[in-house]
């Protein structure tokens, strides 16, 4: 590794004939942070990755690696590694030599296409046709290509897309590292609590446009907390809640209370001398205030 | 290195690696073989009275070997064509222009470097032709006793001039390939044009002197004028063919008008 650099998307369009598929974007990607690129399907994520990559020109902006365009980089696979969803290979031509294509085009040392095929757990596979192999096997050699040039910065779409439980768990802890070596990593996803764990900040897009961008610390901020309550008399208990001046929302299993802790209801009903059957505190979780973002821009 | 000779390294690779390219070789060598063989045999026994109800004599024999030999691009030619288009519409089909624009993004050098690889594969296939060409039609003249003209140095500039055409003719499919995308589209009109098309279009010129003069320009027919004789030549005689260095320029400016057009235009959008 030997060039890190920030992703800087400037006011980014891409318009197909009347659709504009992404709409003026703009955000930057941090080094040494593991960032998700998160919105759900057909927000345009990988229009905008593509456009970043130069295999997709943009109707209007800019998307650069600290100010210079992918066409334009001096060595693009030791640069800035991808993976791109719906990763392509020919199925007649072994990983192999699919890597090693890629790496006598980019003048990396053939050792370093063992090295990855190793490093993504394909070496056993690494002869025979992709054509057999598996969307999870698929997946780690789109990785293995990404890691080729053992580059500063990654670009990830979806990689988490196709595998098993084991290979999740294996992915979050490379995204962990890659960050920790102070790469820049970007990696989508229409989920967030498939890369929540991992994730140091977000950026969020739904319809083409910027929704929220920010550490992902910032996301839970705008979580609201509620309360579930019931009790065997629960028309006492909605009585005594509102004549505290509490929002009560009658729900199947007992009462919502909205926007507060779960100590002021339960002493509110202890003031009112109302025995209860349930308590519980609800937060509405990353993925509700994600899904309601997301939601907000139709 | 340089990134143009990496590139080519790259493009050499990805017609090696998978086995199109030695299916299309071994297609040519067969077939090739069959008919230079088969029809060597059917003139040299025609010739020498061996065929039932025969007299000596009875066929000439007069350019019948560089007749036989030249089927290696006169019934060859459709291979380096397939070749070169499917280099193309082959990366447009398995999605691995992404790869391969990711690896090299001036898009431009890709194309160029196929055209260089696939001038060498056009080539090889036109060796690969002519030993499959030589060795069915020379054998089956010896077989008769009658001149193989293997000793004659027209005979081996006439080889090169098959390898030549060979090589054009994988720049035409590199050209084809990239003004149209689709893999099965591009195989019809390959199938459809050699085999059809052309052939007929070349019929008709014996009909009249100015659809003839247009007709000399068609590709098969300056492949022949390069190659110097062909089994239509024989067909329609009278016809009068282009200077063999005319017919490679023709090929040239075929391969390089459409390969100009399709970097223009499709190799240009978006690879999404």
């Amino acid at each position: 590794m030997t060039d890190v650099r920030t992703i800087d998307v400037e006011a980014v369009t891409k318009r197909f004939g009347a659709v504009s598929a992404v709409d003026a974007l703009s955000f930057q990607v941090q080094p040494g942070r593991v960032t998700g690129f998160l919105g759900p399907n057909g927000a345009g994520k990988t229009t905008t990755l593509r456009m970043l990559l130069g295999l997709v020109r943009p109707t209007a902006g800019r998307a650069t690696f600290g100010g210079v365009s992918y066409t334009d980089l001096e060595s693009p696979l030791r640069t800035v590694g991808a993976a791109l969803e719906a990763a392509s290979f020919h199925p007649g031509r072994s990983a192999r030599s699919h890597l090693r294509i890629a790496a006598t085009a980019s003048d990396i040392a053939r050792s370093r296409v063992d090295e990855v095929l190793a490093l993504v757990g394909l070496a056993e596979f690494a002869d025979r046709r992709v054509g057999g192999y598996s969307l999870g096997m698929r997946q780690r050699l789109g990785l293995a290509f990404a890691l080729l040039g053992d580059p500063g910065v990654l670009v990830l779409d979806e990689p988490i897309n196709g595998l098993d439980p084991e290979g999740i768990k294996w992915i979050r802890s490379l995204l962990r590292a890659l960050a920790a070596e102070g790469r820049t990593v970007l990696v989508s996803s229409h989920l967030l609590s498939e890369v929540q764990q991992s994730v140091d900040d977000v950026v969020i897009i739904a319809r083409g446009v910027l929704v929220h961008s920010g550490t992902l610390a910032s996301l839970s901020a705008g979580d609201s907390v509620s309360v579930l309550v019931d009790a065997p008399d629960r028309g006492a208990l909605a009585d005594a809640l509102t004549a505290a001046g509490y929002a009560v929302t009658p729900a199947r299993s007992g009462l919502i209370v909205a926007g507060v802790e779960a100590d002021a209801v339960g002493r509110t009903a202890f003031d009112a001398g109302i025995p209860l059957s349930a308590l519980q505190r609800q937060s509405s979780g990353l993925e509700d205030t994600f899904l309601h973002l997301v939601e907000g821009n139709r | 290195m340089s990134t143009f000779m990496r590139t080519i390294r790259a493009e050499t690779a990805k017609i090696t690696t998978t086995r199109m390219w030695w299916v299309l070789a071994l297609v040519l060598f067969v077939y090739v073989l069959s008919l230079s063989g088969g029809l060597g045999a059917l003139f040299g026994a025609g010739s020498t009275g061996s065929l039932p109800g025969g007299t000596t004599g009875e066929i000439p024999t007069t350019g019948l070997p560089p007749l036989l030999y030249s089927f290696a691009s006169s019934v060859g030619y459709v291979f380096p064509v397939l070749l070169g288009a499917l280099a193309v519409t082959g990366e447009v089909r398995h999605q691995t222009l992404t790869p391969t624009f990711l690896a090299t993004p001036r898009r431009g050098l890709v194309l160029a470097a196929k055209l260089v690889v696939l001038l060498g594969f056009g080539a090889l296939f036109g060796i690969i032709g002519l030993v499959a060409s030589v060795g069915g039609g020379a054998g089956a003249l010896a077989l008769f006793d009658i001149d193989t003209e293997l000793g004659s140095t027209d005979t081996w500039a006439m080889f090169a001039r098959v390898v030549l055409a060979m090589a054009l003719w994988a720049a035409v499919g590199i050209g084809l390939g990239s003004v149209v995308t689709n893999q099965v589209a591009v195989i019809v009109i390959v199938i459809a044009f050699t085999q059809f098309v052309e052939p007929v279009l070349r019929s008709v010129g014996a009909l009249a002197e100015w659809i003839a003069d247009i007709v000399r320009f068609l590709p098969g027919a300056a492949s022949d004028a390069l190659v110097g004789t062909s089994v239509f030549g024989m067909m329609a005689p009278g016809q009068e063919s282009l200077d063999w260095w005319v017919g490679a320029l023709v090929l040239t400016a075929i391969a390089a008008a459409l390969t100009i057009i399709g970097a223009l235009t499709t190799w240009r959008r978006d690879v999404t």
